[in-house]
């Protein structure tokens, strides 16, 4: 009964069901993926060293030589962009990985101890949360005075709230889901029902919420960075290389290149954490 | 209602004081010294200038009394002197505080006008190419540092095609209009002065794009989801049966529902624009509190900063009880 008012959606086939469902998070995997390779081998493919100053050959445009150009003191601009990936990456995950932590420490310890334990810490993590962290952050950095570890601290001070929150929601929620006594009811092991009904349920957001939060680290160093309160000046950081070529509205490839090479980077982990989302919420997986 | 609006306010003033605190404890116990940062390196290798200097700005006193004073000073509204611009931090703080609010209203209004629609179109016409591009556009405006958005507008549409002003917020050979509330698009209006408001309005052009951009896509997402939300409910279904036309469906029954959570996100993208502001500012040399606020930050003019901290952290404190009770009054459900 092919009804001939009734248009039904056609029945997609198995591959673009697939692609649907986990396209974005593996075009995003790859995009990290690629650049935690450049990262790890820039020493080998970078063609030139990433100090090496060259003053006869600055401020050179795009060419075979120098594929992204030289910068205003004729360091190749490529080089420098492959090197770059480290610090961003390096300081991407050390602030949300101890960010989290330490956050879901302060939420499972709030959530566990409940009464007056819970509400100091829950008070504390709102006196952080209540100001822009990249005001607090801007303060404690400047304060620290400029260097990788340095900002990467001033970033953990306001990073841990928003998973001390999450992981102290998350803990208090499972505790009394009616699915974790249906799984004892119908007898299934402990270590099946943390396994494949708690830890899912649990971690899912916290996973989410980690790889999301990459590219977001990764935008506020390197915007600290821009600010001049990132990385010590020879360091090739994106961040800093985009405020080296700030002026240099005619030589557009100083500044655009690490620029781009930070939206690729940041895209990357939010196709990732936006494919995990889909993946992990089963509401949002019905499709 | 009353009692709630009363203990939330006492609750943001409590948190707002003890913001102050955070910061003037970091203040005084990082290496980083204002005397330094000051003085410059042959004024401070003299001991009897520093300890002047130190004894001028009480950074002689004891902790806990230094920070009774600042308390005090706060009961007189008073927030102290910028070591930077020796004027009252209040002062600066009134001073700049209307370009950023321009900017941030312009860029809110943007992101709303971009961000609503779009949601609605993704939701409406779900997992097709228009759902696509919903989602690209605001992934890629939630993964564009804002920095670097504000050099690629400014090379390209200014420095590259010459359609748009440079940064500023007036020509540099123009006049401000007659300062009334600071806000040079509201003051220009007031004074009849259209070359005015034409040129203010020309300069907002690009820097609320870019602050815009970021928010844009926190906007799309929410909508769209809210949208989604509010489209499987049981009267959405009556609508249906009862044959009325899809548009009106939409836009009566489900968007008005559906804005609900968009507005609860306020307090959010407020905090969002803040940030973007520090940079977008920096970038288009606009002369507002985010580029007061790095200033003071890399001058570690720590007066400064505490007032901008703790103005910020009053006002975000502020959106976010706005934000709860436009909750209240949005939806019949929550206010009994």
């Amino acid at each position: 009964m092919s009804g001939a008012g009734l248009a039904l959606p056609a029945v997609p086939t198995r591959g673009q069901r697939a692609w649907r469902r986990y396209g974005l998070a593996g075009i995003g995997a790859a995009i990290v993926l690629g650049w935690l390779l450049v990262a790890l081998l820039a020493p080998w493919i970078a063609p030139y060293d990433p100090d090496f100053v060259d003053v006869a050959n600055r401020l050179r445009p795009p060419s075979a030589a120098h594929l992204l150009g030289t910068d205003a003191l004729g360091r190749d601009c490529f080089s420098r962009l492959l090197w770059g990936s480290r610090v961003s990456l390096l300081a991407g995950f050390a602030v949300v990985l101890l960010g989290a932590l330490f956050g879901t420490l302060v939420g499972m310890v709030a959530a566990y101890a409940r009464g007056w334990v819970d509400e100091a810490l829950m008070r504390l993590t709102d006196l952080v949360l209540c100001f822009p962290p990249i005001i607090l952050a801007l303060a404690i950095a400047a304060a620290l005075g400029i260097g990788t570890t340095n900002t990467v601290i001033a970033m953990l001070v306001v990073w841990w709230p928003k998973f001390a929150r999450l992981s102290r929601a998350l803990a208090l929620v499972q505790r009394g889901q009616e699915y974790v006594e249906a799984a004892v009811v119908l007898g299934l092991r402990p270590a099946r029902i943390l396994g494949r009904h708690i830890a899912p349920n649990a971690v899912g957001p916290l996973v989410v919420l980690v790889t999301l939060d990459v590219g977001n680290a990764i935008i506020t160093f390197a915007g600290l960075s821009f600010l001049g309160l990132g990385v010590v000046p020879p360091t090739a950081e994106w961040g800093a290389m985009v405020a080296e070529g700030r002026e240099l509205v005619e030589q557009w490839w100083v500044a655009t290149f690490p620029g781009l090479a930070i939206l690729t980077v940041v895209l990357g982990f939010n196709f990732l954490g936006d494919g995990l989302r889909d993946w992990l919420d089963p509401k949002a997986r019905s499709r | 209602m009353i009692r709630y609006v009363a203990s939330r306010l006492l609750g943001a003033a409590v948190m707002a004081v003890l913001a102050t605190l955070v910061v003037f404890l970091i203040a005084n116990t990082v290496p980083g010294d204002p005397v330094l940062a000051q003085l410059g390196d042959i004024a401070a290798s003299n001991p009897e200038t520093v300890r002047e200097w130190r004894a001028k700005w009480g950074l002689d006193l004891p902790l806990w009394e230094r920070y009774g004073l600042f308390l005090r000073g706060l009961l007189n509204g008073d927030l102290g002197t910028s070591i930077a611009s020796q004027r009252p931090v209040l002062e600066d703080i009134l001073q700049y505080a209307p370009a950023t609010i321009e900017l941030a209203t312009i860029a809110f209004i943007l992101a709303l006008a971009a961000g609503i629609p779009l949601g609605i179109a993704a939701a409406v016409w779900r997992d097709s190419w228009v759902d696509a591009a919903a989602r690209m556009v605001s992934l890629i405006g939630v993964s564009s540092p804002t920095f670097w958005l504000a050099f690629v507008m400014l090379a390209l549409f200014y420095g590259g095609l010459q359609i748009a002003p440079g940064p500023g917020r007036l020509d540099p050979i123009a006049f401000p209009p007659p300062d009334v509330t600071g806000l040079f698009l509201v003051d220009s209006i007031l004074a009849g002065d259209w070359e005015a408001f034409h040129d203010a309005a020309a300069h907002l052009v690009l820097p609320s794009i870019v602050l815009a951009a970021a928010t844009i896509g926190l906007i799309t997402r929410t909508t769209r989801a809210a949208m989604l939300e509010a489209m499987g409910q049981d009267y959405v279904r009556v609508s249906r049966s009862k044959g009325l036309p899809e548009r009106f469906i939409v836009l009566r029954h489900i968007l008005p529902n559906a804005l609900i959570p968009v507005v609860t996100l306020g307090g959010l993208a407020f905090a969002n624009l803040l940030a973007g502001a520090v940079m977008t500012e920096t970038v288009f040399s606009w002369p507002g509190l985010g580029r007061y606020t790095f200033r003071s930050a890399a001058a570690l003019d720590f007066p400064a900063i505490m007032g901008i901290t703790l103005v910020v952290s009053v006002s975000t404190l502020l959106v976010n009880l706005l934000v709860d009770l436009s909750y209240a009054l949005l939806d019949p459900r929550v206010r009994r």
